[in-house]
C-alpha cells in the first residue's frame, strides 16, 4: 500500500534507508511511533523535521535508547528521529581543550577518540546495570551526571555551543567552540535537561579537560546515615578538594562513603593520607567500588533523582532510611554527597500505592531541604498513579517558553514537567 | 512619551516607592545618562530605586500598565552599555539592595540581594573559610545583579568558571512585574532550566531581586609567578605548554609591551624592564598538588624563553603582581587620553596569528593598541589608544577597534568574552550568528517579554516582533473553562 508520508519523510532525510515505518521494539515509554528516522546530517535532519511540520507529525528524538523509558509517556507520536546515524566527531582542537561532536556519538566512544590527547569530556553516564551507549545528544537532553559532577559540574557546565533543529525545521546555533562567551542567550543552558521539547540537538561542543595522571579512591563504611553525614562532611570542610565524594545506602547493610581524588602522583598520595585521616580509617584503592555511577535501579524499576542543599544530605539520607521502614519497600539511596544529588531505587514490582506514599513522603524529605524529588522512570502502572515530576517553580514561563519554541506542541509532548 | 505621562508615572512610583526613591529632576538625572562606556550617553524619563524585590516588581508593573520601557541597573561598571538608559523610559536602580541575607557555610552558599558588591560576597563568607570564586577586575564596586545580567568573568574563571556557573538560585521580576523564583539552593531543580537562559542575558528578561550564590572552600596554598617574556610569542608559547602539560592553572594572564608600560606608569607594579610580555601564572588548590605542579610551570616558562621569574613569597607580593594586571585598563589612561577597551575571544591556539594580524592592523592604521588578556581561555582584551581632540581619531580607533572583532569572528571566536553585546555590539551580532540563530534566540525573549520593554535595543540588533501577547493569566482561562483547551 503506497504511503506518501513515508514517501515524503524519504525524500526529506536522505533515501529509503533513512527512513523505515517504525516496529513494536521502537516504542517510545509504551507508545509505539508510526515511522523511524536516521537523518545523516543536520540539514538531512531539518528537512526532515520540515515534512513533519507539513504534515503536523510529532517527534521524539532517540539517541542510545538508554533513556527512553523515562519521564512521561508522549501524548501523541508520530516520527522517532534517531541520532544513529548523526556521530563521529566533528573537530577536536587539543590546544584549545575543547570538542565539536555530533549528538549521536556514544560518550565511551567520545572518550576513546579523546584519550589520545590525554583530555577528556569529565562527564559521568550512570546507568542502571547492563545498559549502555548513552549519547552526547540524550545526556543533555536529560542533563544526567555522575560523581565528578563535583568537580567538573555538569553537562550544562561543560556545553559551549549547540547546533540544534526547531519543531519548524530551522537550523540554529547558539554559543560557539570557546570556553568565554557571552554573546547573545545561552541557548545551550535552555536546552540542557528540556527532554527533546524544545528542539532536536544534533551538534555539540564542550569544554574539555586534561586526564589527570593520578587518581585514588577511599571507601569507608559508616556506622548509620547520621555516620555518613558527618564523614561527608569532614571531608567537605577540608581542603582535599575531591572529585567526587559519594555515599551509597543499601536497603540492608550500612551506608558507604567513597571519595575520588585526581591529581598529580605525589598530591594525590599526600590527599589519600589527609582523607584517611579526616573518616577515621578507610580503604584505599585504584579503582572504584563496584557501585560506582551507577543508578541504584535496575531496568523496569523506579528510579527517582533526590535533591538537597548541601547540609541537608544527612537527614535526606536518613528521611530514605525511615520510608523503607514505614513502607516496608527496598529504598536503594545512593549519589553525590558533596553536591546534593541522590538517585533511589525501587522494585520494579512495587505495588504502585506503596511506591506513591514512598514518593509522597520523599518530596515531603526533599522540600524540608530545599531540593525535590523526581521520579525518573517507573513502570507504568506506576506512572499512571504519581506526577512523576512534583511541583515545579515557574511553570508559567515554562509554558511560555514552549509554545514559542513549538507552538504546535509536536515534540516530545507531554513528556515534560506541567504536561509539556 | 510626554512630559504628563512622565509625571503620572513618577507619581505612581513615588505612591509606591517613596519620593526619596524616584528621581525625575533633570540635573539628577544626568548623573545616570551612562555605565561604565561612557561614550553613549542617554538621560532616562526618571530613575527608580527600589529597596525591595516587591518595589522592584510594583515598579515593572507600573511600567507595564503604562507601556514604558525599563532599564536594569546595578552600580554602572558595565563596559557594553548594557544598562544605558532609554529616554523615554525608567531606569531602575537596585544599588540600595544590597544586604547579604545569610551566608550558609554548611550548604556552600551565599543569598545576596543584587546591588551587594561582588567583593562583599567574599569578605563576608572569608571567616568561614570560603569565597566567592568569579572576580572581574571591577569587583570592588560591581554589583552581584551586574554581575548576574552580564555573566561576568575573571582573571579566574579558567578554572573555576563564570558568573553562570557559581549561581544556583534566583527571584527575579519578569517583565510582566510579577515576581518568580528560578534554580534554588540545591542543584538540578526539574523543568526548563530557566536560571541557566537568565544569567548573561543582559537585562532582557527581567531583573534580580535576589541571588543565591555558590562558595567555593578557599585553597589551602596559592603561588603566583610573573615571568618576562621578550615577545609575546614566547609568552604564548609557555602558555600552550603549561595547558599541553595538563596543568589546569587558577589564572594564566598576559600583557605587551606597552600595557606593562602603561601600568608601570600608573601603579609602579616593577614589572621587568624592557619585557615585550609578561605572563602572570596562579595556581591553587591543595598544597600537595600546587608544589608538584608549580616547579612543571616554572619550567616551562623558562624553556620558552623567559628572561626572568619571579615568585610571589607572601600574599602582599603576589597582590603586587596583580596590581600592575587588575589595574591595566585605567593605567592605559596614562598613555593616552582616550582609549577603547575591547573584549573578544578567540581560540587560544590562534593567539600568535591574531596577535600578529592585530599588530599588522595597528601599524597600517597608526593607532596604537596595548594587549592585556586571559590568555589561558583565549579571551583578548585589546586596548586601542586615541586622542578624541584630534578630528577623526577617535572613528579611526573605532574602525581598529571593530577590525579586532571580525579577526576574533574570522578565528571561530566571539565578539565577547565577558564585557557583554548591550548597546556597543548588538551590531555585530549578525556578524557571529545568522538570522535564524538570532530570531532562535528572540524566541526567548518573547516567552519573557513579549511587550519588548526590558532593556530594548540591547543584545539585537532588530527585535523580533512576537505575535500575539498573552494577557496577564490571573483567572481560568476562556478555552479551559469551555473545555477546549487543556491547561498544565
Amino acid at each position: 500500500m503506497p504511503d506518501d508520508v513515508l514517501d515524503a519523510l524519504r525524500a526529506a532525510a536522505g533515501g529509503r534507508d533513512a527512513v523505515r515505518p517504525a516496529d513494536p521494539g521502537d516504542a517510545v515509554a509504551g507508545v509505539p511511533p508510526r515511522y523511524i528516522a536516521a537523518p545523516g546530517s543536520t540539514g538531512e535532519a531539518a528537512a526532515l523535521l520540515r515534512a513533519a511540520a507539513a504534515r503536523d507529525l510529532a517527534v521524539v528524538a532517540d539517541g542510545g535508547r538508554t533513556k527512553q523509558d523515562w519521564a512521561n509517556p508522549p501524548r501523541r507520536l508520530d516520527l522517532l528521529v534517531s541520532t544513529r546515524r548523526l556521530t563521529g566527531v566533528v573537530e577536536h582542537a587539543a590546544g584549545d581543550l575543547i570538542v565539536v561532536v555530533r549528538a549521536g556519538t556514544p560518550l565511551t566512544e567520545l572518550r576513546a577518540k579523546l584519550a589520545p590527547a590525554g583530555q577528556q569530556l569529565a562527564l559521568d553516564a550512570p546507568l542502571p546495570p547492563g545498559g549502555g551507549g548513552a549519547t552526547v545528544g540524550g545526556v543533555v537532553a536529560t542533563n544526567t551526571s555522575g560523581p565528578r559532577r563535583m568537580r567538573y559540574g555538569t553537562a550544562r557546565d561543560l556545553l559551549i555551543g549547540i547546533t540544534m533543529v526547531r519543531p519548524d525545521g530551522v537550523v540554529a546555533r547558539a554559543g560557539g567552540k570557546v570556553v568565554k562567551n557571552v554573546a547573545g542567550y545561552d541557548l545551550g543552558k535552555l536546552l540542557t535537561g528540556s527532554y527533546g521539547t524544545l528542539g532536536l540537538i544534533t551538534e555539540c561542543a564542550f569544554r574539555l579537560h586534561p586526564v589527570p595522571t593520578a587518581r585514588a579512591w577511599l571507601r569507608r563504611r559508616a556506622g548509620d546515615a547520621a555516620e555518613a553525614g558527618r564523614l561527608a562532611a569532614a571531608v567537605l570542610a577540608s581542603q582535599v578538594v575531591p572529585s567526587a565524594l559519594e555515599v551509597d545506602a543499601t536497603p540492608d547493610g550500612a551506608p558507604e562513603v567513597a571519595v575520588l581524588l585526581e591529581g598529580t602522583p605525589e598530591g594525590v598520595a599526600e590527599r589519600v593520607a589527609t582523607t584517611r585521616r579526616l573518616l577515621d580509617g578507610g580503604t584505599a584503592a585504584d579503582d572504584p567500588p563496584p557501585w560506582w555511577s551507577a543508578y541504584p535501579w535496575r531496568t523496569g524499576d523506579v528510579g527517582l533523582r533526590l535533591t538537597a542543599a548541601l547540609s541537608g544530605v544527612p537527614r535526606l539520607l536518613a528521611a530514605a532510611g525511615d520510608a523503607h521502614r514505614r513502607h516496608r519497600l527496598p529504598l536503594a539511596v545512593r549519589g553525590s554527597a558533596g553536591t546534593g544529588v541522590l538517585y533511589g531505587g525501587l522494585p520494579g514490582a512495587a505495588r504502585p500505592e506503596a511506591v506513591a506514599a514512598v514518593v509522597a513522603d520523599l518530596r515531603a524529605a526533599t522540600a524540608a531541604v530545599g531540593g525535590h524529588a523526581v521520579v525518573l522512570t517507573a513502570p507504568a502502572a506506576v506512572r499512571e498513579r504519581v506526577d512523576l515530576w512534583g511541583p515545579v517553580g515557574g511553570l508559567e514561563l515554562m509554558h511560555r517558553v514552549k509554545a514559542q519554541f513549538d507552538p504546535d506542541g509536536r515534540l516530545a509532548p507531554g513528556r515534560f514537567v506541567g504536561g509539556i | 512619551m510626554t512630559t504628563t505621562d512622565i509625571s503620572a508615572l513618577a507619581a505612581a512610583l513615588r505612591a509606591v516607592l517613596g519620593d526619596a526613591q524616584v528621581i525625575s529632576d533633570r540635573q539628577e538625572l544626568r548623573t545616570y545618562e551612562c555605565d561604565g562606556l561612557a561614550q553613549y550617553r542617554v538621560v532616562p524619563a526618571l530613575v527608580a530605586l527600589p529597596r525591595a524585590a516587591a518595589d522592584c516588581a510594583a515598579t515593572v508593573r507600573a511600567c507595564v500598565d503604562a507601556g514604558v520601557p525599563f532599564v536594569a541597573r546595578g552600580s554602572g561598571t558595565g563596559l557594553s552599555g548594557g544598562a544605558l538608559p532609554h529616554a523615554d523610559g525608567v531606569l531602575i536602580v537596585t544599588s540600595q539592595m544590597r544586604a547579604i541575607r545569610e551566608v550558609a557555610p554548611a550548604d556552600e552558599r551565599a543569598v545576596v540581594e543584587p546591588g551587594v558588591i561582588n567583593l562583599q560576597v567574599t569578605r563576608a563568607a572569608t571567616p568561614h573559610g570560603y569565597y566567592y570564586a568569579p572576580d572581574p577586575s571591577s569587583q570592588q564596586v560591581c554589583s552581584i545583579g551586574g554581575n548576574v545580567a552580564e555573566n561576568s568573568g575573571g582573571a579566574h574563571c579558567l578554572k573555576y568558571g563564570f558568573t553562570t556557573n557559581h549561581v544556583t538560585g534566583l527571584e527575579v521580576v519578569t517583565p510582566d512585574g510579577d515576581l518568580v523564583r528560578l534554580g534554588g539552593r540545591a542543584p538540578d531543580t526539574p523543568g526548563y532550566d530557566l536560571l541557566g537562559a537568565f544569567v548573561g542575558s543582559e537585562g532582557t528578561l527581567g531583573i534580580a531581586t535576589e541571588v543565591t550564590v555558590r562558595l567555593v572552600r578557599l585553597p589551602e596554598s596559592v603561588r603566583t609567578l610573573l615571568a618576562a617574556f621578550p615577545s609575546t610569542d614566547e609568552a604564548g608559547a609557555a602558555t600552550s605548554a603549561v595547558i599541553a602539560a595538563g596543568v589546569v592553572p587558577a589564572a594564566i594572564e598576559m600583557m605587551d609591551a606597552l600595557a606593562i608600560s602603561a601600568a608601570e606608569a600608573a601603579v609602579r607594579c616593577g614589572y621587568p624592564a624592557g619585557a615585550g610580555a609578561v605572563l602572570i601564572v596562579e595556581l591553587d588548590g591543595p598544597a600537595a598538588e600546587v608544589d608538584a605542579q608549580f616547579a612543571d610551570v616554572e619550567r616551562l616558562c623558562h624553556d620558552n624563553g623567559a628572561t626572568e621569574i619571579r615568585v610571589a613569597a607572601d600574599d602582599a607580593e603576589r597582590a603586587l603582581i596583580w596590581k600592575g594586571r587588575k589595574s591595566a585598563f585605567a593605567a592605559v589612561g596614562r598613555i593616552s587620553p582616550d582609549y577603547i577597551v575591547q573584549d573578544g575571544v578567540i581560540p587560544r591556539t590562534a593567539l600568535p596569528e591574531v596577535l600578529r594580524r592585530i599588530a599588522e592592523i595597528s601599524a597600517r592604521r597608526g593607532v596604537r593598541v596595548a594587549n592585556v588578556f586571559h590568555a589561558g581561555d583565549g579571551n583578548l582584551h585589546p586596548l586601542v589608544l586615541f586622542d578624541d581632540s584630534v578630528d577623526g581619531q577617535a572613528e579611526q580607533a573605532e574602525e581598529v577597534s571593530g577590525a579586532i572583532l571580525d579577526l576574533c569572528i574570522e578565528h571561530g571566536g566571539s565578539i565577547t568574552g565577558e564585557h557583554g553585546v548591550g548597546m556597543d555590539k548588538a551590531k555585530f551580532m549578525p556578524r557571529m550568528y545568522t538570522d535564524d540563530d538570532l530570531d532562535t534566540m528572540q524566541l526567548l525573549r518573547c516567552a519573557f517579554d513579549p511587550r519588548g520593554l526590558a532593556n530594548p535595543g540591547k543584545v539585537f540588533p532588530t527585535p523580533r516582533l512576537c505575535g500575539e501577547v498573552p494577557g496577564r493569566r490571573r483567572g481560568v482561562h476562556p478555552l479551559q473553562q469551555a473545555g477546549l483547551a487543556e491547561l498544565f
